[in-house]
C-alpha cells in the first residue's frame, strides 16, 4: 500500500464524527484606519512617509542602485530588472506598490502582479511600499475578503523590516531581508 | 535521562536559570499586553479551536482536497508515512538535482525527522538560516524552544561561537554586530543555494496553497533565490479555507511573541516559471495520536510556544530537560504518544496549574491531557506501579491522592503538602526555587504579584 493510501486509510478507519465548521463573524475595527495603521507600523519598526518626504529622502541619500516598480516613483529607477534575482544582491532600494493593508497589524498584501521578481522585497537593502489611503482595511478578516479567490502563484503580507531577537531577546533590525520599511500612503 | 535529572543539571547554574525564567516571563507578558488590545480575543481562540476540530474530524477529505488543488497549481505533492520516508524523498530530489548544499528555514518537522544528520551523512551541507537555528547548529545543539531556538544562550556564548566560526571580534557581544555578521555569512549561502527547504505554518485545502511565517525573511530569501523549494508539513497543519487564515494569523504571532503579526507571511501557490515546488505531507505517528480520543486535540497545535513561555516548569528547567523535539507542556503530551517509555517522565513535569491551557490560542486542554497521560503511564506500569511511579514522578506526584484529583484540586492540595515534601531533594524543580505561595485569587493575578515581589 502506498503511504498516501495507508495514511488515508488510517484516518478513515477512525470513523470520526464530523464537527461543525464555524463561520467567521464581522468584528469591529478602528474608527480611524490611517491612524491605526501608522501606530501598528511604528510598533513593527516601520515608518509612514508622505510622497514628498520620500522624494527628499532619496534625493539626499547615497543609494547607488534603485528599482521602482511603482509608476509614482519611476524617475528614481536607475537599473534594469535582471534575469536572475541574485543580480539584485546589491540593490539598495526597492519601491513597490502594495494592493491593500490591514490597519490592526500594518500588514500589506503584495502578489505576483506587484512583484517583478518574487525576491525583490526580501533581497533589497531598503524597502518602500506604496499604498492608497482608501485601500487600508480594518483587520485580517477584511484583508482576506479583499484577496478573495484571486489566484496569484505567490502572495505575501509584509508588516515590517526584517528583524530578529534571537540574541538574548534584543531586537535587531535587518536580519536577512530589508533593513528598513517605509510606507508611503497616497 | 529523566526530566527531573535533566532539570537538576539546568538548575546548577542558578543565575542563568533565573535569567532564563525571567526572559521567558517577559515574552509571556508581551503576549498579555497585545491580546488586551483585541476585544474579540476569546472569540478568536474559540473559532480557531473549532476550525481545527472540524479539520481533524475530516482530515482524510481535506488532505485529498489539498493534494488535488496543489497538484493543479503545479506543486508536486509527496506523502511520507514516517521520518525515514520523508528524508528519503528529500534525498532523492537532491540527488536528481545533483545538489550538495541546501538552505533551510525553521521547521520543527525536519528536526523531528532528523533530516540534518541524514543529509550530512550523504555529503550534503545543510545551512539553517534562522539566526537562532544557525547559532545552535554551530554549537551542534538541538533547539531548546520551538519559536526561540537559542533562548537558553547568553550573548557571550554566541559571541564566542561566532568568533570561532565567523571570525568576529573576540569578546564583542553587541547583538547588532553579531546579527550583521550572521547576515553577511548567510547571504553568501542564500546566493549559492539551488534548493531551499522550509516548514509550513498552514496549508489551505480549498486553494492548494501553504503559508510560511517568519520575522527574519529567511524562508523567502532562500526559496526565491533557489530553483527548487521543498516544503515539509505534518498532516495536521491543514485548514479548510483561505479566510481561516484571518483567524490564525491574528492569533499566532500575538501568542508567540506579542507582535501583532510576523513580518513576512508568504503564501505559496505555484512555482515561479521554470522553478519547482514540492510539498511533503508527513504522518510520523500523527494518525496514531488522532486515534487516541483523549489526546486527539493535541494535533490542533499551531506551534506558537506560548505554553512554554508561561510554564513554571519549562521556564525553570529549560527546553533540553525534556529531551524531546517539542519541549514544554505541548511536548509533554505529544511525545509520550511517540514513545511512551522514553518520554514517561514528561507528563509529570508539570504543576497542573493550567496556565498552558489558558494561553493556548487553539484551546488545547493541555493540563488535562497531562493528567490523562499520567494515568495512562501508571496503567502501563501495571503491577510495579509503586516503584516505577516513584521513579517517574520523582517525588510529590506519586501519592495516590495526587493521581485522583483534578488540576484545580491539585492546586489546593499543594497548599497543604508539608514543606518536607515540596523541598524534598528528589523534587528537582522545587529545589531550585520556592514553590508558589498558593493562590486564593486566580492563577494569573497571583502569579503576576508573585513575580513583582521578587
Ligand atoms: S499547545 Fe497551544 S500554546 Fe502550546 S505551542 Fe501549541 S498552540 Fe501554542
Amino acid at each position: 500500500m502506498s503511504s498516501k493510501a495507508s495514511i488515508l486509510a488510517a484516518i478513515k478507519g477512525l470513523n470520526m464524527k464530523e464537527k461543525p465548521l464555524p463561520e467567521i463573524p464581522v468584528f469591529d475595527v478602528a474608527p480611524n484606519l490611517v491612524e491605526a495603521y501608522t501606530l501598528a507600523l511604528n510598533s513593527n519598526k516601520g515608518t509612514v512617509l508622505t510622497k514628498k518626504e520620500l522624494e527628499v529622502l532619496i534625493t539626499e541619500s547615497s543609494f547607488q542602485k534603485i528599482y521602482s516598480s511603482s509608476p509614482t516613483f519611476n524617475q528614481f529607477t536607475n537599473c534594469e530588472l535582471p534575469q536572475h534575482p541574485s543580480d539584485f544582491a546589491d540593490l539598495d532600494l526597492a519601491i513597490i506598490e502594495g494592493q491593500f493593508a490591514s490597519a490592526e497589524n500594518a500588514a500589506i498584501w503584495l502578489d505576483d502582479s506587484n512583484l517583478d521578481l518574487r525576491a525583490i522585497p526580501f533581497i533589497t537593502a531598503h524597502l518602500v511600499i506604496v499604498i492608497k489611503k482608501e485601500n487600508i482595511v480594518g483587520n485580517m478578516h477584511e484583508a482576506y475578503e479583499r484577496i478573495g479567490s484571486t489566484n496569484s502563484g505567490f502572495g505575501v503580507f509584509i508588516a515590517g523590516p526584517s528583524k530578529t531577537a534571537d540574541i538574548e531577546q534584543s531586537l535587531v533590525i535587518g536580519a536577512h531581508g530589508a533593513m528598513s520599511l517605509k510606507v508611503v500612503i497616497l | 535521562m529523566s526530566h527531573p535529572q535533566n532539570a537538576t543539571v539546568f538548575l546548577k547554574d542558578k543565575a542563568r536559570a533565573k535569567w532564563h525564567d525571567d526572559t521567558l516571563w517577559i515574552v509571556r507578558e508581551k503576549r498579555d499586553a497585545t491580546i488586551h488590545l483585541i476585544p474579540e480575543w476569546e472569540q478568536l481562540r474559540e473559532l480557531a479551536s473549532q476550525i481545527k476540530d472540524h479539520t481533524l474530524s475530516k482530515l482524510d477529505y481535506y488532505l485529498e482536497e489539498l493534494e488535488k488543488n496543489a497538484t493543479a497549481n503545479g506543486i508536486k505533492v509527496h506523502w511520507a508515512e514516517n521520518a525515514e520516508e520523508h528524508n528519503q524523498i528529500i534525498g532523492k530530489i537532491l540527488e536528481e538535482k545533483k545538489c550538495k548544499a541546501i538552505v533551510k528555514s525553521k521547521s520543527i518537522l525536519t528536526e523531528e525527522c532528523h533530516l540534518n544528520p541524514f543529509l550530512e551523512e550523504r555529503g550534503i551541507e545543510v545551512v539553517d538560516t534562522d539566526l537562532g537555528e544557525r547559532i545552535i547548529q554551530f554549537l551542534k545543539q538541538p533547539p531548546s524552544h520551538i519559536v526561540m531556538p537559542a533562548i537558553h544562550l547568553k550573548k557571550s556564548d554566541i559571541s564566542d561561537i561566532f568568533h570561532e566560526k565567523l571570525h568576529t571580534e573576540k569578546g564583542n557581544v553587541d547583538p547588532v554586530y553579531l546579527t550583521h555578521a550572521a547576515r553577511q555569512h548567510l547571504r553568501e549561502k542564500f546566493l549559492q543555494a539551488k534548493v531551499a527547504i522550509t516548514g509550513v505554518n498552514f496549508a489551505i485545502a480549498e486553494t492548494g496553497e501553504f503559508v510560511v511565517c517568519t520575522n527574519e525573511g529567511n524562508a523567502d530569501m532562500g526559496v526565491h533565490l533557489a530553483d527548487t523549494h521543498i516544503a515539509c508539513m505534518g498532516i495536521e497543519k491543514l485548514i479548510p479555507r483561505r479566510k481561516d487564515l484571518g483567524v490564525f494569523l491574528r492569533l499566532l504571532a500575538r501568542s508567540a511573541t506579542g507582535q501583532s503579526i510576523t513580518n513576512y507571511n508568504s503564501h505559496f501557490r505555484s512555482p515561479s516559471p521554470g522553478k519547482e515546488l514540492h510539498l511533503i505531507l508527513v504522518n510520523n505517528g500523527r494518525t496514531k495520536q488522532l486515534a487516541r480520543e483523549k489526546f486527539r486535540n493535541s494535533l490542533k497545535c499551531i506551534r506558537c510556544g506560548a505554553c512554554m513561555n508561561t510554564c513554571p516548569i519549562y521556564r525553570r528547567s529549560g527546553g533540553f530537560s525534556y529531551g524531546s523535539t517539542v519541549p514544554g507542556p505541548i511536548g509533554s503530551i505529544l511525545s509520550p504518544g511517540i514513545d511512551l517509555k522514553k518520554y514517561s517522565t514528561l507528563p509529570f513535569a508539570s504543576t497542573l496549574c493550567g496556565s498552558c491551557t489558558d494561553v493556548c490560542p487553539v484551546k488545547i486542554n493541555i493540563h488535562e491531557q497531562l493528567y490523562e497521560w499520567r494515568q495512562e503511564i501508571t496503567k502501563a506500569q501495571g503491577s510495579s506501579l509503586k516503584g516505577l511511579s516513584m521513579k517517574l514522578a520523582n517525588g510529590i506526584f506519586t501519592s495516590p491522592l495526587a493521581y485522583k484529583i483534578s488540576g484545580k484540586m491539585m492546586r489546593a492540595s499543594l497548599k497543604t503538602l508539608p514543606n518536607s515534601v515540596i523541598y524534598n531533594p528528589l523534587n528537582a524543580w522545587g529545589k531550585g526555587r520556592n514553590l508558589p505561595e498558593l493562590p486564593t485569587e486566580s492563577f494569573k493575578d497571583w502569579y503576576k504579584k508573585n513575580r513583582n515581589e521578587q
